[in-house]
C-alpha cells in the first residue's frame, strides 16, 4: 500500500505498540501531526520539549517499555538534548523523533534548522537522519530495536518535512537485521563458573547492585544469590527498589552519600560482585583506595563498562538475569557469621540518622512519606539534597518505583518524569520529591499535569537554597554562599551568608498560589506536627497537588565521602 | 605505545563523524586515520593509529565496537601484519642539487612524479620509519609541501 511518510510514522508507532507519546508540534512537523490527529496515538501535549523528553523517560523507567517523544526542528530538537543525555547516562530506552527542514534546505542555515543528529551524537545510543521515505519504516523499526535491546538507551530519528510528505509503498520489516549490532545476552559459561567459584571461596563478599539489575528484571535472582550465599547487598541510586529495604542483608546505598556500613563493607570486602553497575565515581570514591583487599567480579551487558574505572578480575558480559540464573546453579549454600557480625557492627556504630527534634527536618518528611506509603508508591526525585535524602530514607520495595536522574544529575527531571510514570501507571500513587530549586526548572508542566488529570504529588522540601551546592560551600569553601541563596538579587551585598535578615529580598514564588493558578491544589506546612495530616490530605486529593514544606534551611546530607576521598574516609558528623 | 587498529564500518554518511566524536569525547588521541572502500562497496575500512597504554587501547576498541555502524574492530597488537604509508613531498630542487635528490630518491626506491624549474614532487610508500628517514634526508634541501595518507594496514596470510 502506498503511504506518505507521515502515515508510515503513525503506522509504525501503532505497530510498535506505542500507547502514548509526549511532544509539541512545530513548523516542520505539521505533516506528521496532521496524521496523529484522529489516529489511535495518544499524544500528550507538553509545555516544553525538555518536559516531553523527561516524561518519555519516566514512562520508560517505570514500565521498562520504550518511551517516545517528539519535537520540531531547531529549538524543539535542541530542547530535547538534556532529556536525551539524562536517558543516555542512565541507560533508559527511549525513541525521540524530530522534524527537520526539507532535505533540499539541509545545510543552508534554514529557519529553525539545527544539525540535531550531529548535536545528539554523543548523547544517544544511535541516531538517524532519514533522507529517503523508503528508509523510514526500517529506520523506525531499528530505532525501537536499538533503544530497547542490549544496554538500552535513547535513539533519535530526524525526519525532514519533505520526507514526511513523500509517498512510497509501505513495507513493515518483520525482523530487524543489523549486521553491526548484536548484543551479547548469554554469559560465557567458563566465566560464570569462575565467578561462582570466587563467590564460594570468598569470606567477605559484597553484592554491589546497579541499575542494570532493574533493566534486566533480575532483582529476584539477586535476592536468591544473596540469601543462598549469605552476602550483604548494597545498591546504587539507580537500583533502589531492587532489594527488599528491610532485609537484614541490605546495606542501603553506597558511595558519596551512601551509608557508613555499605562503604565500610566495600572497603573491607575480599570479593565485590558488581551486577549491572558501572563503578561510577560517586560510588567508588578515590579509585586508587577503592576496596583494596577485594577481587572483583563484574557482570554487565556493556563490555565498555568493564575495567573502565576499576580493573576487574572476573568479567562476565551478558544479561544479568540470564547470568545469575546460570551462576546460582554453582553457588554453594553458605553462612558467614563472622563477616555478618562485622557488618552489623558498622550498622550499630553509625546508623543512618538525623536529629529527631521538634524542627521540621527534610529527612523527617521523607521518612514520613515512606511510612505512609509503606514504600509502595512510585517515587521520582529531582536532583540535589532532597534526592540523597530520598535515597536514604524512602524505602522503595519494588523495582521501577524509585526513579532518579543518577548519571547526568538533571535538576528539573523529576516532575515531568513523574507525569510520564503516572500516565504509564494510572492507578499508582506517584510522588515527585523535589527541592525548590529543581522544581522551578520544569514547573511549566503543571499545565500538562492538571489538564490531563495526572494526579502526581509534588513534595517540595523548600530550604530557600540550591542546597547541595550550599552544603559544599559550607563544608569546603568557608561558608561563602555564592549564588546559592534563592532570595539573592543583584542588589544584595556581594557577601551574604545570612538570608532572612532585615532588607533581605522576599522569596518567590508562592508555591501554593502558583499551584492554584494552574488549577492544582497547593498546600504548605512549616511545622513538624503538620507533616502527617498535610501528606495524607495530598495523597487523598484527586488532583495534582503541590506541597511545600518549609524545612530547616541549612540541613546537610550526611554521611558524606568528600570528593577525592576514599570510601572509608566518610564524614558521619560535622564538627 | 603506538597501536594500529583496523575498523570495518558501514559505508554510510556520518560514520566518520561518529568515530571522530567518540575519540574527542573520550579523550583518546589519534595519530593518523585513513578511510577507504574495501572489496565490498558497502563496507569501508578505517585504519586508526592511536597512542596509549593497554587499558586505553582496550577502551578504544570496546567503545568503537559499541557504535552501531561499526562491523568489526581488529587490533594488530599481536597479529603479524603489514603497514604502509604514502607521502607526496615537494622539495626545492634546481640545477645544482637535482642529481643529488635523484640519487636519494632511487636509494629509497621512491619516484619523482613532477618536475619544475625549482622543485620536484616525490612519491614514496613504505613503513612509517622508512618515510621518516626519507624526510630527514630531504630536509636539508628544503621541503616546500608535504601530504601523507596516514597508515593503512592488513593482517598477513
Amino acid at each position: 500500500m502506498i503511504k506518505t511518510g507521515s502515515e508510515i510514522f503513525v503506522e509504525c508507532l501503532v505497530r510498535e505498540k506505542v500507547d502514548i507519546l509526549f511532544g509539541i508540534p512545530g513548523g516542520q512537523l505539521i505533516p506528521i501531526f496532521d496524521k496523529i490527529y484522529g489516529s489511535p496515538l495518544n499524544l500528550v501535549l507538553t509545555r516544553h520539549e525538555q518536559g516531553a523528553a523527561h516524561m518519555a523517560d519516566g514512562y520508560a523507567r517505570s514500565t521498562g517499555k520504550v518511551g517516545v517523544c517528539i519535537a520540531t526542528s531547531g529549538p524543539g530538537a535542541t530542547n530535547l538534548v538534556t532529556g536525551l543525555a539524562t536517558a543516555y547516562m542512565d541507560s533508559i530506552p527511549m525513541v525521540a523523533f524530530t522534524g527537520q527542514v526539507p532535505t533540499t534546505l539541509i545545510g543552508n542555515d534554514a529557519f529553525q534548522e539545527a544539525d540535531i543528529t550531529g548535536i545528539t551524537r554523543p548523547v544517544t545510543k544511535h541516531n538517524y537522519l532519514v533522507k529517503d521515505v523508503q528508509d523510514l519504516a526500517r529506520v523506525i523499526r531499528e530505532a525501537f530495536h536499538i533503544a530497547s535491546t542490549g544496554r538500552p538507551g535513547p535513539v533519535l530519528v530526524d525526519i525532514p518535512s519533505d520526507v514526511q510528505r513523500a509517498s512510497t509503498e509501505f513495507v513493515w520489516p518483520e525482523k530487524v537485521e543489523i549486521r553491526s549490532y548484536k548484543p551479547t545476552y548469554q554469559g560465557h559459561p567458563g566465566q560464570i563458573k569462575k565467578a561462582a567459584q570466587a563467590i564460594n571461596e570468598s569470606e567477605q563478599p559484597v553484592l554491589y547492585v546497579g541499575g542494570g539489575v532493574i533493566t534486566s528484571n533480575a532483582s529476584h535472582e539477586i535476592l536468591s544469590l544473596a540469601k543462598k550465599a549469605d552476602i550483604p547487598v548494597t545498591t546504587t541510586l539507580l537500583a533502589m527498589g531492587a532489594f527488599p529495604p528491610d532485609d537484614e542483608l541490605f546495606l542501603g546505598m553506597l558511595g558519596m552519600h551512601g551509608t557508613y556500613y555499605a562503604n565500610m563493607a566495600m572497603q573491607n570486602a575480599d570479593l565485590i560482585i558488581s551486577v549491572g553497575s558501572r563503578f561510577d565515581d560517586r560510588c567508588t570514591g578515590k579509585v586508587s583506595a577503592f576496596a583494596p583487599k577485594a577481587k572483583i567480579v563484574h557482570i554487565d551487558i556493556d563490555p565498555t563498562s568493564i575495567s573502565k574505572n576499576i580493573p576487574v578480575h572476573i568479567p562476565v558480559v551478558g544479561d544479568a538475569k540470564l547470568i545469575l540464573i546460570e551462576m546460582l546453579k554453582d553457588i554453594k549454600e553458605k553462612t558467614r557469621p563472622a563477616w555478618r557480625s562485622a557488618v552489623s557492627g558498622w550498622k550499630k556504630e553509625n546508623p543512618l540518622e538525623y536529629e529527631r527534634d521538634n524542627k521540621l527536618r527534610p529527612q523527617y518528611v521523607i521518612e514520613t512519606i515512606s511510612n505512609i506509603t509503606k514504600g509502595n508508591a512510585i517515587v521520582v526525585t529531582e536532583v540535589g539534597q532532597h534526592q540523597m535524602w530520598a535515597a536514604q530514607f524512602y524505602k522503595a520495595t519494588k523495582p521501577r518505583t524509585f526513579l532518579s536522574s543518577g548519571g547526568l544529575g538533571t535538576m528539573g527531571f523529576g516532575f515531568p518524569a513523574a507525569i510520564g510514570a503516572q500516565m504509564a501507571n494510572p492507578g499508582a500513587l506517584v510522588i515527585d520529591i523535589s527541592g525548590d530549586g529543581s522544581f522551578q526548572m520544569n514547573l511549566q508542566e503543571l499545565a500538562t499535569a492538571v489538564l490531563n488529570k495526572v494526579n502526581v504529588k509534588v513534595i517540595i522540601l523548600n530550604n530557600h537554597y540550591l542546597g547541595m551546592v550550599r552544603q559544599w560551600q559550607e563544608m569546603f569553601y568557608g561558608k561563602r554562599y555564592s549564588a546559592t541563596c534563592l532570595h539573592r538579587t543583584t542588589k544584595c551585598p556581594p557577601e551574604c551568608s545570612t538570608p532572612g535578615q532585615k532588607g533581605c529580598p522576599v522569596y518567590v514564588p508562592d508555591f501554593v498560589a502558583l499551584a492554584q493558578s494552574y488549577g492544582a491544589v497547593g498546600l504548605r506546612a512549616s511545622e513538624k506536627k503538620d507533616v502527617v495530616p498535610v501528606l495524607e490530605k495530598a495523597f487523598s486529593t484527586d488532583n495534582t497537588v503541590v506541597v511545600e514544606f518549609i524545612v530547616e534551611k541549612e540541613e546537610n546530607v550526611l554521611p558524606m565521602v568528600p570528593a577525592g576521598a576514599a570510601l572509608h574516609e566518610i564524614i558521619t558528623k560535622l564538627a | 605505545m603506538r597501536h594500529a587498529i583496523s575498523v570495518l564500518v558501514e559505508n554510510k554518511f556520518g560514520v566518520l563523524a561518529r568515530i571522530a566524536t567518540l575519540f574527542a569525547a573520550r579523550g583518546f588521541n589519534i595519530d593518523s586515520l585513513s578511510v577507504g572502500e574495501t572489496e565490498d562497496p558497502e563496507v569501508s575500512r578505517m585504519t586508526i593509529i592511536v597512542r596509549g597504554d593497554d587499558r586505553i587501547l582496550e577502551q578504544v576498541e570496546k567503545q568503537l565496537n559499541k557504535l552501531v555502524d561499526i562491523i568489526k574492530v581488529l587490533d594488530f597488537k599481536s597479529t603479524r601484519h603489514v603497514e604502509r604509508d604514502l607521502a607526496l613531498i615537494k622539495v626545492n630542487a634546481d640545477k645544482t642539487n637535482r642529481s643529488e635528490i635523484l640519487q636519494i630518491t632511487s636509494t629509497f626506491r621512491s619516484k619523482i612524479i613532477d618536475v619544475s624549474s625549482d622543485s620536484v614532487i616525490i612519491e614514496i610508500t613504505g613503513s612509517e620509519e622508512k618515510i621518516e628517514a626519507f624526510i630527514n634526508m630531504l630536509r636539508p634541501f628544503g621541503i616546500k609541501e608535504m601530504s601523507r595518507t596516514g597508515i593503512i594496514a592488513m593482517a598477513r596470510g
